[in-house]
């Protein structure tokens, strides 16, 4: 395998179909190997791997590493990592992704731990330019930049890895957009052999019980979101916003204070470290504006912020603010639409 | 069978409580407005450390946390609600570590600390929000790792059995120890202090921020010292520590101004909301 330096993906690969999140990496991985003018590759680890390289080649990629064994599936730490420590000594890539979820959360720190290269979590923008360091005077040429919010949200911080590759970088799904390249592109598929990358005392864990539903809310999916922050005061509060939502055929979303206290389940948060969604309509309560939550839903068609402060920093991105109390505005819009929709 | 388990601890700026003032005029942070507390999912893996300890009696919890002198503070809160001791590792050669040459300064200290069964902590620290340090040092030592734990079941025949949380489910797994385990945020809470022990760990600090009369204190009382490490008692190459041994670098931070859009204004105001309402019907924005 003489191909070095490219642009690789790891593949979450459940009940036969690719990740989404995996999807969405393919996308942004194809535009940015075009910027550096190499290939995007694909590694993807399981059982019945069979129609992977139909579900990503419309994505563009060049190469798909497929290693196939029973004792691959379900996911587990040591194995997948090893076969990509093992994987990326021989590639040598130059830019890594996977998704930033409970699996590659759990693999990419220790890929990067063993081959001391730079991992950067949660990423809301991959971009690629150059860097100057400000101690040497080098410069670097056609970096990764890893763009993510950090410090609670409150900054925006731009990480490149100037030394060390692969340059990592996990992203949460719905962040990045997915496209399909080419329908009719086809890549060349390489089967790996298990063995020659993963020893048998890598299989340690042992899952006894495993309970996976797919999940009631769809808040991705849904054209219109009403979301309540910190602002709502109570998980009483929030019933109203669900009667909103009953009323309008929407999801309920939350910031993550809202979460954090106690009023809503994990699944609904939006933000950096929950859910990103661009819905057609979003309708923010109670919610200040903080920017690990714009970042979630900053790309919506249509915001409207109700809140009693006038000045919320959410305000500067809404197209509609109603300066006022939730719990008195959100019955208003209830019975309004009630009264005026067919 | 008794353990001897190690909890990760941070003293984090509390980001989840930032007011008007916690940004300088420049753009960068002002820590010195934002409150340092024990890092939440932080309590949830000392709570598990503190079941298994009552689970098997003569299990000793040990508290790491690096960090200045002043994160000690965490250590005292861990000893007030039923740690046994607690180490903080401090050292300038750790400044500007990023996550791997974090896990790395802490696996040199783990590697100090003899037989260690389990390393228990939280999944993320709120101030950076990347969830590598536990797997990092999982790596750096070799051993297996469950992340996104929700309970510790027990420990048994060399494997303890966990349950952890996963994209809509739950899995519930047996690994060998000694491993490292990360701790979600929706475990069980922390238990408050403990006021028996908050009266004999009241005096408890490391010894660099101990005056005269606390140090014959700490002299008097061992078991009032708390346990402060360098870069040269647990043996770490420098080249590895702190901004040196870091392979990512910022290239900038920004504070983050919305490019403001001109927003129609409304109030909370019957007529007003009624209008905008047939509006949004009209234009089929809802309906």
């Amino acid at each position: 395998m003489a191909d070095k330096n490219n642009l690789i993906v790891y593949l979450e690969f459940e009940d036969g179909k690719v990740a989404d999140v995996s999807l969405e990496l393919l996308t942004k991985g194809r535009e940015l190997a075009d910027k550096l003018g190499i290939k995007l590759e694909a590694v993807v680890a399981g059982d019945n791997l069979k129609d992977v390289e139909k579900q990503v080649f419309p994505y563009g990629v060049d190469t798909l590493y497929k290693v196939e064994d029973k004792r691959l599936y379900p996911y587990t730490s040591l194995p997948h990592s090893s076969l990509l420590i093992n994987l990326f000594k021989e590639l040598e890539p130059r830019i890594a992704f996977m998704g930033a979820t409970s699996i590659g959360r759990d693999l990419g720190p220790r890929v990067s731990s063993a081959l001391h290269s730079g991992l950067t979590a949660d990423c809301t923008q991959l971009e690629i330019g150059d860097y100057t360091d400000p101690k040497t005077g080098k410069e670097y040429k056609d970096l990764l930049y890893q763009i993510r919010p950090a410090f609670g949200g409150n900054i925006v911080a731009t990480i490149v890895n100037p030394d060390h590759r692969p340059q990592m970088a996990t992203v949460r799904e719905g962040v990045m957009k997915r496209e399909e390249r080419d329908p009719n592109h086809t890549g060349t598929v390489v089967n790996l052999k298990a063995e020659d990358y993963i020893k048998d005392e890598d299989y340690v864990v042992e899952i006894l019980d495993r309970h996976v539903e797919k999940s009631k809310v769809n808040l991705k999916g849904s054209p219109i979101i009403v979301a309540g922050g910190y602002g709502v005061g109570s998980k009483e509060n929030f019933d109203l916003l669900q009667q909103l939502a009953d009323t309008l055929g929407a999801e309920v979303g939350a910031s993550r204070a809202a979460v954090d206290a106690g009023w809503v389940d994990h699944d609904r948060q939006i933000g950096q470290t929950g859910v990103t969604v661009r819905p057609k309509l979003y309708i923010a309560c109670g919610i200040s504006g903080q920017i690990q939550h714009i970042a979630g839903m900053q790309d919506s068609g249509i915001i409207i912020s109700i809140n009693s402060d006038p000045d919320a920093p959410i305000n500067k991105i809404a197209d509609y603010v109603i300066t006022g109390k939730m719990e008195e505005v959100v019955p208003k819009l209830i019975k309004y639409y009630k009264k005026n929709s067919k | 069978m008794s353990l001897n388990i190690i909890v990760l601890a941070k003293q984090v700026p509390d980001t989840r409580n930032v007011g008007k003032d916690a940004m300088k005029a420049d753009g960068t942070v002002n820590r010195a407005a934002l409150p340092a507390i024990f890092n939440p999912e932080d309590l949830n893996a000392l709570e598990q450390a503190l079941r298994l300890k009552e689970m098997y009696p003569g299990t000793k919890v040990t508290l790491l946390t690096m960090g200045p002198a002043r994160a000690a503070e965490v250590i005292r809160e861990g000893l007030y609600r039923g740690a046994d001791n607690g180490v903080v590792l401090s050292d300038r050669a750790f400044a500007g570590a990023d996550t791997l040459a974090t896990s790395y300064a802490l696996s040199a200290a783990v590697r100090k600390m003899g037989h260690v069964d389990l390393i228990i902590g939280g999944r993320q620290a709120i101030d950076g929000d990347t969830a590598q340090v536990g797997p990092q040092i999982a790596e750096k030592l070799g051993w297996p790792q469950v992340t996104y734990a929700e309970e510790i079941e027990k420990v048994a025949d060399g494997r303890v059995v966990v349950k952890r949380r996963i994209e809509g489910g739950v899995e519930t797994v047996s690994c060998p120890v000694p491993c490292v385990v990360t701790v979600n945020g929706s475990a069980a809470p922390c238990r408050p202090r403990n006021a028996k022990a908050l009266q004999k760990y009241k005096y408890a600090a490391v010894p660099s921020e101990a005056d005269e009369a606390r140090k014959a204190l700490l002299e008097a009382r061992p078991w009032l010292e708390i346990g402060e490490w360098n870069a040269a008692t647990v043996d770490a190459d420098l080249e590895q520590c702190g901004l040196a041994g870091s392979p990512t670098k910022v290239k900038g931070i920004v504070n983050v101004v919305f490019t403001a859009k001109e927003a129609r204004r409304l109030d909370n105001d019957d007529a007003q909301i009624e209008e905008f309402v047939k509006e949004l019907i009209a234009n089929h924005t809802i309906g």
